[in-house]
């Protein structure tokens, strides 16, 4: 057994067409709860997509079609019968450009909980509190709430916009270079709060840079042309490859 | 040699064009200041119109002009906003009916306002008002004649692709990030169009509404036979009260009138003040949409 936690999220037999174009072929996956997995590979190898399937956000996009199962706690979310919605609760998202809205600090964070309908001010109050504190952002912006979060820096914006999806309470959150956009010392605050988050939360992370994967992930997931080529133990993965296209690709060889 | 003479012919064509165009605008300006100005002053802007017509102020016309674009906004704004919405947010580019709604927008936005007048009358009055009448008032006529209100909606029909236009694009700005944000938060469609989508589009809907108002303002065909008055002694109060507006004043000042000399001074401050509405409208508008077009790039 690969694993000491509990499967979260089983994915069997998953292909996604762009059109005619395949962009994901047969991928099969399990990932563990409460652990960070990274998706590593070249650009256009299938990551980021395989990412958005696990939300359901390629529902957006015209002309995709997925086959196979994604099964989360024991429910296929291609089913269909599932509410995108709930599921989009349950699974949060943090995009690789910082998007808060044009609200203020305090709005931004109190969006979620309000169109779930949580309307009384002490409720929010708490929920927008702890959610700060838990994305390690609360003592940076305590005293200016109300003010737009759009004044924050790039990455103040990006930890208020996974504050943002904590106060929603997911199970799991997916991360899409989360800290690609940001300067060094951004993004290691970033990899500092995913170590944080994975006591309470699964966490899956495409990122591009090896060191980030090798640092912050638990599990690691090489994609190469929408196949899933290997996926290991993150120190296995980066000390002896199995495959070697992955051997290739982290030591730089390639991608 | 001879294409250096073309080239000197062609841009001297295109100076003189600019310089024609620019001669236009001084020119209206000018004449309308130089005539109006004079007689523009706080009695004029606040009293009925007297003797004939010939002497005392224009009031009536503008709080008729005000009020009948006011519920112009009201009916044209929500409806174009809605329709705006269909078109950005929920209309697949491919589909047959996102391409019919289209291609109706811009054929509306090319219909003379002359006929916008005669549907008002026929649509509006003929038909619905008359059929109000048999309905509520066993017949008596009250809303099968000219009235604000038709005339208030045919001058909404009119602005409609002005407020769809200038809503659509605002609502075409606002990147897919953060509707991705919204949804990816568990937020419906339409929870994400009332927190995300329409306050992040509220300049572009001033901005459609400022125009369509300055629009409205503006034209006189379309009210021409469905409620503006040549003149009255009180103002609207209701509905079914017929008008005076601005642009049909300055029509009837100088086409109707017993006595056109008199009626100069009114006619050239009456169409600076209109001048002046439209303009200021206009430069409000222009600016909220060069905030707009900023945020896009």
């Amino acid at each position: 057994m690969l694993y000491m936690n509990n499967i979260k999220v089983k994915v069997n037999d998953l292909t996604l067409h762009y059109g005619t174009n395949p962009a994901l072929k047969n991928i099969n996956m399990e990932i563990p709860e409460k652990m960070v997995t990274a998706f590593i590979g070249p650009s256009g190898c299938g990551k980021s997509t395989f990412l958005r399937t696990l939300n359901r956000m390629n529902d957006l996009i015209d002309n995709v079609k997925i086959a196979g199962e994604v099964i989360i706690d024991s429910i296929n979310i291609y089913d269909k019968d599932i509410d995108v919605v709930n599921l989009r609760k349950k699974v949060g998202m943090i995009f690789q450009k910082s998007n808060p809205f044009a609200k203020s600090v305090y709005d931004n964070v109190a969006f979620g909980p309000r169109i779930n309908g949580i309307s009384q001010r002490n409720k929010l109050d708490e929920i927008v509190e702890y959610s700060l504190k838990q994305a390690a952002i609360w003592d940076e912006v305590k005293g200016r709430l109300h003010n737009s979060a759009l004044s924050l820096s790039g990455g103040q914006q990006q930890r208020l916009c996974i504050a943002r999806t904590l106060a929603v309470n997911p199970d799991i959150i997916l991360m899409d270079e989360p800290a690609s956009a940001l300067d060094p010392i951004s993004t290691s605050k970033i990899e500092e709060l995913i170590h944080e988050l994975k006591q309470q939360y699964t966490i899956i992370i495409v990122t591009h840079n090896m060191q980030q994967a090798a640092r912050t992930s638990d599990f690691t997931a090489f994609f190469y042309l929408g196949e899933l080529i290997e996926f290991n133990k993150t120190e296995l993965m980066f000390s002896n490859p199995a495959k070697k296209q992955t051997e290739d690709y982290i030591s730089g060889r390639f991608g | 040699m001879k294409r250096n003479i073309k080239d000197k012919v062609v841009e001297s064509l295109t100076g003189i064009s600019v310089l024609l165009i620019i001669f236009i605008i001084v020119s209206i300006l000018a004449i309308t200041i130089i005539g109006g100005w004079p007689n523009l002053n706080w009695t004029f802007l606040s009293e009925f119109p007297k003797d004939g017509m010939t002497k005392g102020g224009i009031f009536p016309a503008i709080v008729g002009t005000a009020v009948m674009t006011l519920i112009m906004a009201v009916a044209a704004v929500p409806f174009g906003v809605i329709t705006a919405i269909y078109l950005a947010e929920y209309a697949n580019e491919k589909s047959v009916l996102a391409k019919i709604i289209r291609f109706a927008v811009k054929t509306l936005a090319v219909v003379p306002s002359i006929i916008f007048g005669l549907f008002g009358l026929g649509f509006f009055i003929g038909f619905i008002g008359k059929n109000m009448d048999g309905i509520l008032n066993g017949g008596e006529l009250k809303w099968g004649q000219p009235n604000i209100l038709w005339a208030s909606l045919t001058m909404a029909l009119l602005t409609l692709p002005v407020v769809i236009v200038a809503v659509e694009e605002a609502i075409r700005t606002i990147p897919k990030e953060m509707r991705e944000a919204s949804l990816a938060l568990g937020a419906t469609k339409w929870q994400t169009i009332k927190k995300v989508v329409i306050p992040g589009s509220v300049s572009g809907i001033l901005t459609g509404t400022i125009l369509a108002v300055s629009r409205g303002a503006g034209e006189v065909a379309p009210i021409l036979f469905t409620g503006a008055a040549y003149f009255l002694s009180d103002l609207p109060h209701s509905l079914s009260d017929q008008f005076m507006s601005l642009g049909y004043h300055i029509y009837i000042m100088s086409t109707q009138s017993s006595d056109v000399d008199a009626t100069m001074p009114i006619q050239f401050a009456t169409t600076l003040v209109l001048l002046l509405l439209t303009f200021s409208l206009n430069g409000i508008a222009v600016t909220l949409r060069y905030r707009i077009r900023k945020r896009a790039r």
